[in-house]
């Protein structure tokens, strides 16, 4: 049985309310860092749990707060993520739906370890309704005497704002979330600065995703030592996985890390197998911007290991043969299951979501998008295909952030492992013509087929 | 403060701390300056939109001679001492150039023959130094009508490539924030708010920054070709700006009036809308003498005296051909 430290107290009746959590030993990192620990105790504890951040890039927490600039006299800023939007993504809506009172209390505790005086949570605008379920959690925080001046006669003076965006992926990108958060268009910034140095307002500040700072309420509680046990290498801790897809039990999980991916998908503790006794035919195991994998190097990677559910085994192969943890939206297909038209659902959304600021984003995700519409409706023709190829190989790593990349990685990947299914479309139009296509019998066959990178 | 030893398709030079790489390859020369076209000197935080000045950094610094992972935009990135950058010289920055390129001009119309800005767009000659002769897009391209932005200036959204120029001329020379980009992705568009006329002495200068034909002077549209015009350095004791512009004439008429653009098609000092727009009498004016032109501009194929073979047979200009 895994063991929980997010949601170990998931299953307990009204734990959303202030009382019920806090007699369940809620609050108890905030007592313990403002009483017993210095702020940079804190920073040390996150450090030596080896905490890597839980939005998508993996980066470790505890280093990212130690590069935050101190100068005197600016007021510096702790800012949390919710503006979950990935596709496939859904962790962070439960967290805050269900455990309100986790996050509250990670961020108090987070910004008594950077010394930010006041913080603010950005939560995406379709998630309208979890905004009022944290508003009400920080009111009653404040109500209870851990917001507000001088929580628990520490002196420690915090006040904390939730502000809802207007519902663009791209204010997911923390720069783009600090111009939204300040008013402005939500445009990505170009760095450096990074925020740690002119954040918010100028100011040096933290942006961390729901879960990284939910995650460091454990991390204070149990020490970082503890924290760093679970997991496996530089994977520590344990993962919000929010499966979905063609699986029997699809929902958010937290696991360990180091759980293998076969038996994540197929024990009945997890995804419990694929739906309707149906084939796996591919997986995206990170959300919708992470290479997609096909059914031979879902288990297994391309060395013939298993495959496990942690940031380097996930990654292992590079793009070739690997894919990413990401932020956890774990996509599962079985075989009757079009990739092309996921493919393109996926393009539609980069498209649709992309600013606008950098040109090869701007205009390649619309082509991409377009050149897989027609693939996909049996228009297409068979120089489409390495045309989407070299799009995405000219979109990637030429933008000013990481969307441009996340938009191209899916299509390359796409084509990469299953061209044949590519083909398909472009040699019998006919058949893909119905857009439930595949749905009544396999489009093709699933076949094992050796990657040559 | 000592000075940092830059290395740019292995020619050096020294330069101050807090120069950009691209100023650093300007001050080379032509020969290694990457192309820019949303980057301004004198517009603050211009730059790293178009993605046209992406270079490679080879070796970050003396310190951390690691090369940077991804290519960097020249514009946005400050020099280190030590750093070797390679622009024309790597195959990987070609490239990637020309994806950019291609990109900038697949929702472009390329109505060049009807379009005021040819002969001095900067789109046009980025595209025949790194396009390609034939587009891959198969799709209908983008378009928007045209908005009239006060009674001097045309939008035609159409021909933008979004680098973000005009907005920045609008932020920083205007007190109130009324031009912006409204929408986003594909179809973000340039607009001033509810269609309000940019009423500001210095609004004339979004037609100088601007790179490629979007945004032009409605006094001049459809009157002549750039390169028919011989240019000339001018100026008049203007209360508001310098006064010191380039007159566009044809015999003794005024064509039109610009800014004084350097050899990387920017201009030295913004100019008034006065003397831009209104002051089109030769009386108004002092003149300096014939301005300078890059031997290689199209503009100065068209000029009297260029050593250029002198056409016989007198030019008539479209406007008089159509009376």
């Amino acid at each position: 049985m895994s063991r929980k430290l997010l949601l170990a107290n998931d299953h307990i009746p009204g734990i959303q309310s202030y009382e019920v959590y806090r007699s369940n030993g809620g609050y108890r990192s905030v007592e313990k860092a403002l009483k017993t620990m210095s702020p940079d105790d804190v920073v040390e504890e996150v450090k030596k749990s080896g905490l890597r951040g839980r939005g998508g890039a993996g980066f470790p927490t505890g280093m990212k707060w130690s590069f935050l600039a101190k100068p005197e006299g600016v007021p510096r800023y702790l800012v949390c993520n919710a503006d979950e939007s990935e596709p496939g993504t859904f962790k962070d809506r439960y967290l805050m739906e269900h455990i309100p009172h986790i996050l509250v209390e990670g961020m108090i505790t987070s910004s008594f370890a950077l010394g930010a005086n006041t913080s603010y949570i950005y939560i995406r605008g379709e998630y309208f309704y979890v905004a009022r379920i944290v508003e009400k959690a920080i009111a009653e925080a404040y109500a209870n005497g851990w917001l507000g001046k001088n929580i628990l006669g520490t002196g420690f003076n915090h006040d904390m704002y939730v502000q809802v965006g207007g519902g663009a992926y791209i204010c997911g990108e923390e720069t783009a979330l600090l111009e939204s958060l300040e008013g402005k268009r939500g445009n990505p910034r170009i760095k450096p600065p990074f925020p740690a140095i002119a954040g918010l307002y100028g100011c040096p500040t933290v942006v961390n995703n729901v879960e990284t700072i939910a995650a460091v309420v454990p991390i204070v509680n149990d020490g970082g030592d503890e924290y760093a046990k679970i997991g496996i290498g530089r994977s520590t801790g344990t993962k919000l996985i929010s499966a979905s897809g063609n699986i029997n039990k699809p929902g958010v999980y937290e696991i360990e890390l180091g759980v293998p991916v076969e038996e994540f998908i197929f024990s009945d503790q997890y995804c419990g197998g694929i739906a309707n006794g149906k084939r796996m035919k591919a997986c995206v195991p990170g959300g919708s911007s992470v290479p997609i994998l096909p059914d031979y190097l879902v288990c297994k990677t391309a060395a013939g290991e298993d495959r496990l559910m942690t940031y380097e085994s996930l990654s292992d192969g590079g793009f070739a043969t690997g894919s990413m943890l990401g932020s956890g939206g774990f996509i599962v297909y079985d075989e009757n299951q079009c990739i092309v038209r996921n493919t393109w659902n996926f393009s539609r959304f980069y498209h649709h979501e992309s600013c606008g600021q950098c040109s090869p984003c701007r205009e390649g995700t619309g082509w991409m998008e377009r050149v897989l519409h027609r693939l996909e409706k049996g228009m297409g023709n068979m120089s489409d295909i390495d045309l989407l190829v070299e799009v995405a190989k000219k979109i990637e790593g030429n933008t000013i952030c990481p969307l441009g990349d996340a938009a191209a990685w899916p299509v390359a990947a796409a084509v990469r492992h299953f061209r044949h299914e590519f083909e398909h479309h472009v040699l019998h139009p006919d058949k893909v013509k119905d857009p439930k296509h595949g749905h009544r019998e396999p489009i093709m066959p699933v076949k094992p087929q050796p990657v040559t990178a | 403060m000592s000075l940092l030893k830059v290395t740019i398709d292995n020619k050096t030079i020294e330069v101050e701390p807090g120069t950009t790489i691209l100023q650093a390859a300007r001050m080379i020369g032509p020969d290694v300056a990457p192309p820019a076209m949303c980057y301004y000197t004198k517009l603050k935080t211009s730059g790293g939109y178009c993605r046209t000045c992406l270079v490679k950094v080879s070796k970050g610094s003396e310190k951390d001679p690691r090369p940077m992972p991804k290519l960097v935009a020249s514009c946005r990135t400050t020099v280190m001492d030590g750093m070797e950058v390679e622009n024309f010289t790597s195959p990987e920055v070609v490239d990637a150039r020309n994806g950019v390129v291609e990109f900038l001009l697949l929702n472009h119309p390329l109505d060049c023959p009807i379009c005021d800005q040819a002969g001095e767009c900067h789109l046009q000659d980025l595209s025949y130094e790194n396009g390609k002769s034939k587009t891959r897009n198969e799709f209908e391209r983008r378009t928007f009508e045209k908005i009239d932005i006060g009674d001097k200036i045309q939008l035609h959204m159409t021909r933008c490539i979004l680098c973000y120029r005009c907005v920045k001329v609008a932020d920083q020379f205007t007190p109130e924030r009324v031009h912006g980009v409204i929408n986003r992705g594909e179809v973000s568009e340039i607009s001033t708010y509810i269609q309000h006329a940019v009423d500001n002495d210095f609004s004339g200068n979004m037609i100088d920054v601007c790179p490629v034909g979007a945004l032009t002077d409605k006094t001049f549209r459809f009157k002549s070709r750039v390169w028919f015009l011989k240019p000339v350095d001018a100026h008049r004791n203007c209360d508001k700006c310098s006064g010191k512009t380039v007159l566009w004439k044809y015999g003794q008429e005024i064509y039109r009036i610009t800014g004084r653009k350097d050899q990387w098609g920017e201009v030295e000092e913004f100019i008034c809308n006065t003397c831009r727009f209104d002051k089109k009498a030769p009386s108004d004016w002092t003149e300096e003498g014939p301005r300078k032109l890059s031997r290689h501009s199209v503009i100065s194929q068209g000029q009297y005296g260029a050593k250029t073979k002198f056409v016989a047979s007198p030019v008539t200009l479209p406007n008089k051909q159509l009376s």
